[in-house]
């Protein structure tokens, strides 16, 4: 689901002036200090980029696959480039922003570990937000089904899935506990987009927002 | 200084009086070379009006071939301007809300100073006696202009090609005189493909024994057919395989059978050939040799000990990257090359790759998304630029 933000969760509508944002994305803006600078990779059609700027006088950038997403974001006044997140976090110098953002976007990057460094590089934070394949309905599908999940956050049939690194959100932690990763809050959307306190997250939370602290 | 709204030019071995207007600095430039010139003549059109605070002037830099006619028809070839699909009323550089200012290059043949002008040491053609020229004099030449016209800081600068290299050395020479910058189907830096196409141009001019070592105009003769070869071979990087092979493939022109002879057999042939013929009615072939020349020694990282990013290090300017999926002249790598040397320096950067099979020339079409592309970054910048000015609009008012 690289820079397809738009198919994840179709999650509760905020509307924050004439912005209106998904409910993650909601989430993710709310952790995000005023005033500060962030990266967005995968910004999709500049959604959160434009609320950030306009809501919390946030100096934003963003990479974008799509040239779609970046004439839309271009038309907002943002300043975004067309690239992804593999290649072309490289360029960017150390402690370049303040938050670097990757939402929805690491399950379709062939490197996510040195996509997770490059951020903790880039970025003093990292909000890192993604599908959790260790949700039950992806469980029931492979064990009772013996198929692999297409389900609303997943919507893509395993030959043209652009997700090639699926992981859970135990697995997450356990990556960010190998990399040394001081995880500084989560937060868990279950089915309906809603974020709740769960008590089995990596059992019924469809979706999961990470902030990231270096060391 | 003055200000005409007509001049004389001299194209080949006739004299021609074409519209336009025209500022002459007596003081000499200094040049990249050391040396100085002067006076110098710099021609020019402008479209749309100039606002009262003088914020909403946009500078069209064109490419090795174009010139001044950016949106209206072409005095010599009647043609429509070069970029009239681009620049226009409620086009995305609109000269309802903007003024718009393009100047023919110093060394180029379109009444800015050029090898045609006269020489004051001699009253005769400079012909080689002209200085090698770089694009930084003639982004300096340009300069004088903008300040003549009183305005002290460009809400934008856009251009493609050598246009594009213009734009992005207008921005590290004068940042401070540049809101934002639109780079197109450029590079930071012509590479050894480049400059070897360029020398297979120069060298077919000065093979002409019509060009008389470049003294041709004194002599009465014309090199066409020099550099009708030159613009063949140049005309072939413009374009991609798919493009000429959708244009033409390997149809026969005006023929059912190959002749089994030199005749141009193929569409491609005569197509090329009439691109040279046409081209030599309009352009001067020791011009020729300085633009391309002058292409050759564009290196921006240069000054900076091959660091490009030192280039653009603080820049206050905002700048919008454009290439093109086909063009293999500029090829999207150079374009990504200034994207990601800007991202170095954490300046202010958006890029986009147009999908196109039409080659380097895409620049000058209405390709899906590059108008869009520019229309939606320049209304971006106006929102920033004009909220913190007392003419909000930007327009004529």
């Amino acid at each position: 689901m690289a820079a397809a933000i738009g198919k994840v969760a179709k999650g509760k509508i905020m509307k924050h002036r004439d912005i209106t944002l998904r409910t993650d994305l909601k989430l993710i803006a709310d952790i995000i200090e005023p005033d500060s600078r962030v990266l967005d990779i995968g910004c999709g059609d500049g959604a959160l980029l434009d609320h950030l700027t306009h809501n919390k006088s946030v100096s934003g950038r963003g990479i974008e696959l799509s040239q779609k997403g970046v004439n839309q974001c271009v038309g907002r006044g943002l300043s975004v480039i067309q690239g992804n997140a593999d290649t072309d976090l490289q360029y960017y110098p150390n402690d370049a922003v303040d938050y670097a953002i990757l939402s929805q976007t690491i399950q379709a990057t062939h490197s996510p570990r040195h996509v997770l460094e490059e951020l903790l590089r880039i970025g003093h934070r990292a909000i890192v937000s993604f599908p959790n394949f260790g949700h039950w309905r992806v469980r029931a599908s492979l064990s009772l089904a013996g198929r692999m999940p297409v389900t609303k956050s997943l919507a893509f049939q395993w030959y043209e899935t652009p997700n090639i690194h699926f992981c859970t959100i135990n697995d997450f932690f356990a990556l960010c506990e190998d990399m040394n990763i001081k995880i500084a809050k989560t937060l868990f959307l279950d089915q309906k987009g809603q974020q709740k306190n769960l008590i089995f997250p990596n059992l019924t939370g469809q979706q999961a927002i990470f902030l990231l602290d270096r060391d | 200084m003055t200000d005409d709204n007509s001049l004389e030019i001299q194209i080949q071995d006739k004299s021609v009086t074409i519209p336009g207007k025209k500022v002459v600095f007596d003081e000499p430039m200094p040049l990249d070379s050391g040396i100085e010139i002067g006076p110098i003549e710099v021609s020019y059109q402008t479209y749309g009006s100039l606002n009262a605070d003088k914020s909403n002037a946009i500078v069209i830099c064109h490419a090795l071939t174009g010139d001044q006619f950016v949106s209206e028809t072409h005095p010599i070839t009647q043609k429509p301007g070069w970029w009239a699909m681009m620049v226009g009323p409620g086009k995305p550089v609109d000269t309802d809300k903007y003024f718009v200012i393009c100047s023919s290059v110093i060394g180029g043949c379109m009444g800015s100073t050029g090898p045609v002008s006269p020489d004051p040491k001699t009253g005769k053609p400079y012909g080689l006696n002209f200085p090698v020229i770089t694009i930084g004099d003639m982004v300096r030449a340009q300069k004088r202009l903008v300040e003549s016209l009183g305005i002290k800081k460009l809400f934008c600068v856009i251009g493609g090609s050598m246009g594009g290299m213009q734009v992005l050395q207008w921005a590290v020479s004068y940042p401070e005189m540049v809101f934002a910058a639109i780079p197109i189907a450029t590079a930071p830096r012509h590479t050894a493909q480049n400059i070897a196409f360029h020398e297979v141009g120069r060298q077919a001019i000065m093979a002409d024994p019509n060009w008389c070592h470049g003294a041709y105009l004194e002599e009465n003769k014309v090199p066409r057919a020099g550099l009708s070869v030159a613009r063949m071979t140049a005309h072939v990087t413009y374009l991609s395989e798919p493009a000429l092979h959708r244009k033409f493939g390997r149809r026969l022109q005006d023929r059912k059978n190959l002749t089994y002879g030199f005749d141009a057999d193929f569409q491609v042939e005569s197509y090329l050939r009439h691109q040279g013929f046409t081209f030599v009615e309009r352009f001067d072939a020791n011009s020729y040799l300085y633009i391309t020349r002058a292409m050759d020694y564009f290196d921006l990282a240069e000054e900076h000990n091959g660091m490009l990013a030192d280039a653009f290090r603080d820049s206050p300017v905002r700048f919008c990257v454009i290439s093109f999926s086909s063009d293999w002249l500029f090829p999207t790598s150079a374009n990504r090359e200034i994207v990601h040397a800007l991202n170095a320096v954490a300046a202010d950067v958006s890029f986009v790759e147009v999908q196109s099979d039409a080659g380097h020339d895409a620049f000058l079409l209405k390709e899906p998304g590059f108008h869009e592309t520019v229309d939606g970054f320049i209304k971006g910048c106006a929102e920033r630029w004009f909220n913190g000015r007392s003419d909000r609009k930007g327009g004529q008012g």
